[in-house]
């Protein structure tokens, strides 16, 4: 019974850890830009393939850095193309354009590396289990884990210590006074989107070395992260990071008890928590309104 | 550069030079269709997902373009609508009036509860809250296999002749009277959604879509209002669900996916959310694009994305919008 426990917990952190990852970086979007990327899952199945393309050149640990990065820029280019022109517009349009764009992100991943789910090697040193007592974890779940306590803590401290990173923080309290005193909340936006899909396609990289590729990998991920940004509350960076944890060690938990409403867990933390503290475990006052 | 975090909405639509011209175009098709689509291809049942994904829209619009808030996830009760038919028809009766109260019994019944847990919140955060709650929907129906067939959909249905007491309307196999009794039922529907738009309640919406801020220094109590025009709103869209359930005889589970709610979306702002009948052009147009392109390529994904960015970027008033500027200039 306690390995069971041990198991799901350790499950579910992992599902927790990439929940993070993909809810900090939609958070970060959501907080400055006022835009809900329905396409940040298929910025994590493209920083996948990305890996994917570049393991053979790069071997797995330079894959790991680079591939990324080539998300970033590539979410960059994006933001400076298309989803920059819908700031000043109803917010209906920047989710219907980003809707749209993940409509054309799956079918292309689709088109160039088909429809079926492609392996990803990861090195033998990583694959390999702890021990056989602990014979479900592996060495590649540890890594995981602390790649994204690393990946998080850089986060936190780019935010804090930065120029850019304080910056956004400004910027998402009130942009109007940033942009008076002489930012350019133009750019500034675009490295916000920039960061958010860098984070989606570490989170892409992760993944594929744990259960493959596939075009929709990222859209099972999705959806639980919008929920944690509702449980921690909308504006706050940490209650999203407690928020992602908190819904993936409950569901892991719950497969221990009850295995069918593993999924339906999350879904029932979000509406007691809507009920109970409307505004999320963490948010401000009035930032939901 | 642009700084403004304030957004600004799409600019009011002109009163158009004859408000009933639309109207009666569009009607004149209508009632015409079984006559002139097969002519250029078409098929009835094409006709009749038009209209019933035109009424889902229209409702939806209610929401979007008259009050002014944005739901992401309005399929979920098209689609408790569609099953909340097929279950009465299923295991209740076999009476096609019945198997529509069902479904909007269903579908707005937890549209209405939903509503009160959200109407303090706006703009994005309401889009994601409402996605959120749909993908509930989408899930437990997704999940409950033994009563709502899973993956598979919900079959083992069809619906019943109608009875009028002195004739009875055989709607089931024959498909130009099912097409005129959903028409009857797209006409009283949208006439009673034109009635509420024209009464007092329905020019407050407006009020609170233009000014919410100035609305509550008048008085309204703007929480109830959305509340109320949120439960309508999902009450005309379950009843659509239940029209697709028996156009199709078959409940889909992907009905209620985040992806139907991103299809009426952007229906209603194709035809333009502005106008009356803007979501039902929307709908047309985007039925058959659909339709057409689905059958020329697997790619149709990235077409359907195509349209949606298309539309956002070089057509955010819609059809409709951009005829009535060209109409009062």
């Amino acid at each position: 019974m306690l390995q069971l426990v041990l198991f799901n917990v350790t499950n579910g952190l992992i599902i927790g850890a990439f929940y993070v990852l993909m809810a900090l970086g939609l958070s970060l979007i959501l907080n400055l830009s006022n835009v809900i990327n329905f396409a940040h899952g298929n910025f994590l199945a493209l920083g996948g393939y990305i890996a994917y393309i570049l393991v053979p050149f790069l071997g797995f640990w330079g894959a790991l850095i680079v591939a990324p990065l080539i998300t970033a820029v590539f979410g960059f280019v994006i933001e400076r193309l298309m989803i920059r022109r819908v700031y000043t517009r109803d917010p209906v349009y920047s989710l219907l354009l980003t809707f749209g764009l993940a409509f054309i992100m799956q079918d292309a991943c689709r088109y160039i590396w088909g429809p079926n789910g492609l392996p990803m090697t990861i090195p033998d040193s990583l694959s390999t289990p702890l021990s056989a007592d602990l014979f479900f974890i592996t060495w590649y779940r540890i890594f995981m884990v602390a790649i994204v306590i690393t990946a998080v803590t850089g986060l936190f401290a780019f935010l804090r210590f930065t120029r850019v990173g304080i910056r956004i923080r400004a910027g998402t309290l009130d942009l109007d006074t940033v942009a008076a005193l002489g930012v350019n909340v133009g750019m500034l936006r675009s490295m916000n989107f920039a960061v958010g899909s860098l984070l989606a396609g570490l989170a892409g990289v992760l993944a594929a070395g744990q259960v493959g590729l596939n075009p929709n990998m990222g859209d099972d991920l999705l959806m639980p992260s919008f929920i944690a940004i509702i449980v921690g509350g909308v504006g706050s960076l940490t209650g999203t990071l407690c928020g992602g944890l908190l819904i993936g060690v409950a569901g892991a938990l719950t497969t221990v008890v009850w295995p069918a409403a593993s999924e339906a867990v999350i879904y029932v933390i979000m509406l007691v928590v809507l009920v109970l503290r409307p505004r999320g475990l963490m948010g401000q006052e009035g930032m939901m309104s | 550069m642009n700084t403004a975090t304030t957004t600004t909405t799409v600019p009011m639509s002109t009163t158009p030079a004859r408000p009933w011209l639309t109207g009666v175009i569009i009607w004149a098709l209508l009632l015409s269709a079984p006559i002139w689509l097969p002519m250029l291809g078409g098929y009835t049942a094409l006709a009749g997902r038009v209209l019933v994904l035109g009424l889902a829209a229209m409702s939806f619009n209610l929401l979007l373009g008259f009050t002014g808030v944005m739901s992401f996830g309005h399929a979920a009760y098209f689609g408790l609508g569609a099953y909340g038919a097929g279950l009465t028809l299923k295991y209740l009766a076999a009476s096609t009036p019945l198997a529509i109260l069902g479904g909007v019994l269903l579908g707005g019944g937890l549209g209405t509860l939903f509503g009160l847990l959200i109407s303090q919140r706006r703009g994005v955060y309401f889009a994601m809250v409402t996605v959120a709650f749909g993908q509930i929907a989408f899930y437990i129906t997704y999940s409950w296999d033994s009563l709502t067939g899973g993956y598979d959909g919900l079959r083992g249905f069809a619906r019943a002749p109608l009875n009028l007491g002195f004739t009875t309307i055989d709607i089931t196999n024959n498909s130009t009277a099912f097409y005129y009794f959903l028409l009857i039922v797209f006409g009283v529907v949208t006439g009673l959604q034109a009635l509420l738009l024209a009464s007092p309640f329905g020019r407050t919406l407006v009020a609170i879509r233009e000014n919410e801020r100035r609305a509550r220094f008048l008085g309204i109590p703007i929480e109830r209002h959305i509340w109320m025009s949120f439960s309508i709103s999902c009450c005309f869209t379950a009843l659509a669900g239940a029209m697709y359930a028996l156009l199709n005889n078959f409940a889909d589970p992907m009905g209620l996916h985040y992806s139907l709610s991103g299809e009426i979306v952007i229906m209603t702002v194709m035809g333009g959310m502005r106008a009356f009948w803007g979501p039902l052009i929307g709908a047309a147009l985007f039925v058959v694009l659909q339709d057409y392109i689905s059958s020329m390529t697997v790619n149709w994904m990235s077409f359907v994305g195509m349209i949606f960015v298309l539309v956002v970027l070089f057509f955010p008033r819609g059809l409709l919008g951009m005829l009535q500027r060209g109409v009062g200039k």
